[in-house]
């Protein structure tokens, strides 16, 4: 029992650093070990993961908004996208074949991986040459950070608004009904298409990652899919780790973000690829 | 190439630290009953107080069983509070850019909370 405990709570704890720093759920490592290594159902491993979802969320926000590396007025805009892709994902389970989501969303997860390779192989991390969008201006979405490695702020431009808000839908829908991907798109969306430089888009993406499991995390909640002896110490472990991994990831040179998340965007990708080919639900 | 108004960023600062704290004053909540509640299942043993494989998921069981001092009881009203960290969040943010002016924001925050709403009354029905 005290060992079982202990190690979600180190399991926890290197998810919680993960996901602060990437933007992402913490999914991806918190699945398969419940899965594969403790063998516990899968069920009850998606209740566990969206609880680790909002813990990384809430515990990396803290930082997040205190040192303003987020965009509030982004998370915000992009979050009306996301809850009613969420919506529309839950209405549309069973009527819509998962298969054709997997496969378009995990093609887009790999084109998104490949665009960023290119970007890490140009080294060039702030996108400069963004065109002033009339949308992003009405909206007030153009910002800065504080960049802790370059010690100076840097102020930036979202581009392709629409695009962005279409992309989040998606994202949403794709939660929504396949209950994966959280973090992994709306870091593409801010990323990829708005051209928002990376760490912000880490950032933001931690904070929205949040609102969106906490619509469905009642429903698993009250459903009885969230065992409390196995959520609670993951869940304690990622709130520490998430802490940390707030400041790691501003210390840290986006350069060296995008290296880590290249191979993990690419991996997340191809798993859906890979079930949507074979069917795999 | 940064041309937004200096009150914009103020503006902003203000809004993202008092959410902040609010945040971090659920976080601590839910963390301080989840890891009472973990100490007390460690402490029984392991026993969370209901029978093998059970657990509360009613508002009123789990009140019941959180009066009762059962770990797994006091666990669940630990995660609720962690579950409602993210909405207490939107809430704060509406009254933060209330507070500093900007309706557009006001407008685009309660739409976000109204389709949570929605979403928490879809995902109790279907």
């Amino acid at each position: 029992m005290i060992v079982t405990t202990l190690l979600l709570i180190g399991v926890g704890l290197f998810a919680g650093i993960a996901g602060a720093i990437l933007g992402l759920g913490g999914g991806i490592i918190i699945t398969p070990v419940l899965t594969l290594a403790m063998g516990l159902d899968i069920k009850y491993a998606i209740g566990a993961s969206i609880i680790a979802v909002i813990a990384t969320s809430s515990g990396s926000t803290i930082a997040y908004l205190r040192d303003e590396v987020l965009n509030l007025r982004v998370a915000m805009f992009l979050e009306i996208a996301t809850t009613i892709g969420g919506i529309a994902g839950a209405l549309l389970t069973g009527i819509l074949d998962p298969k054709w989501l997997y496969l378009l969303f995990g093609a887009l997860l790999v084109f998104s991986g490949w665009n960023m390779w290119r970007k890490l192989r140009r080294g060039q991390e702030i996108v400069s040459d963004v065109k002033p969008d009339r949308l992003a201006t009405k909206l007030k979405l153009n910002s800065s950070y504080y960049d802790k490695v370059e010690m100076k702020q840097i102020d930036y431009q979202v581009e392709r608004v629409p695009q962005g808000f279409l992309v989040m839908l998606g994202a949403g829908l794709a939660s929504g009904m396949l209950g994966i991907g959280s973090g992994a798109f709306k870091v593409t969306a801010m990323d990829t298409f708005m051209k928002m430089p990376l760490k912000p888009s880490s950032a933001t993406s931690n904070l929205m990652m949040g609102v969106t499991a906490a619509a469905s995390a009642t429903v698993y909640f009250f459903n009885g899919s969230i065992l409390p002896n196995i959520a609670v110490p993951l869940a304690l472990g990622i709130l520490v780790g998430a802490v940390l991994g707030s400041r790691i990831m501003q210390v840290l040179p986006a350069r060296v973000i995008r290296m880590i998340f290249v191979p993990v965007i690419l991996l997340i990708g191809l798993q859906m690829l890979y079930k949507g080919i074979m069917g795999v639900n | 190439m940064a041309n937004k108004p200096e009150s914009t960023e103020k503006e902003m600062a203000h809004i993202e630290i008092m959410i902040g704290r609010i945040l971090q004053i659920g976080v601590v909540i839910a963390a301080i009953v989840m890891l009472i509640g973990l100490i007390l299942l460690l402490v029984n043993g392991g026993d969370g107080g209901y029978a093998v494989g059970h657990q509360p998921t009613t508002i009123s069981t789990i009140l019941s069983g959180t009066a009762h001092m059962k770990p797994y009881a006091i666990m669940m009203v630990g995660m609720f509070c962690l579950i409602l960290t993210p909405v207490l969040r939107v809430v704060v943010s509406i009254y933060a850019f209330y507070k500093e002016h900007d309706h557009l924001y006001v407008w685009i925050t309660t739409a976000v909370l109204i389709i949570l709403c929605v979403s928490f009354i879809i995902g109790h029905t279907v």
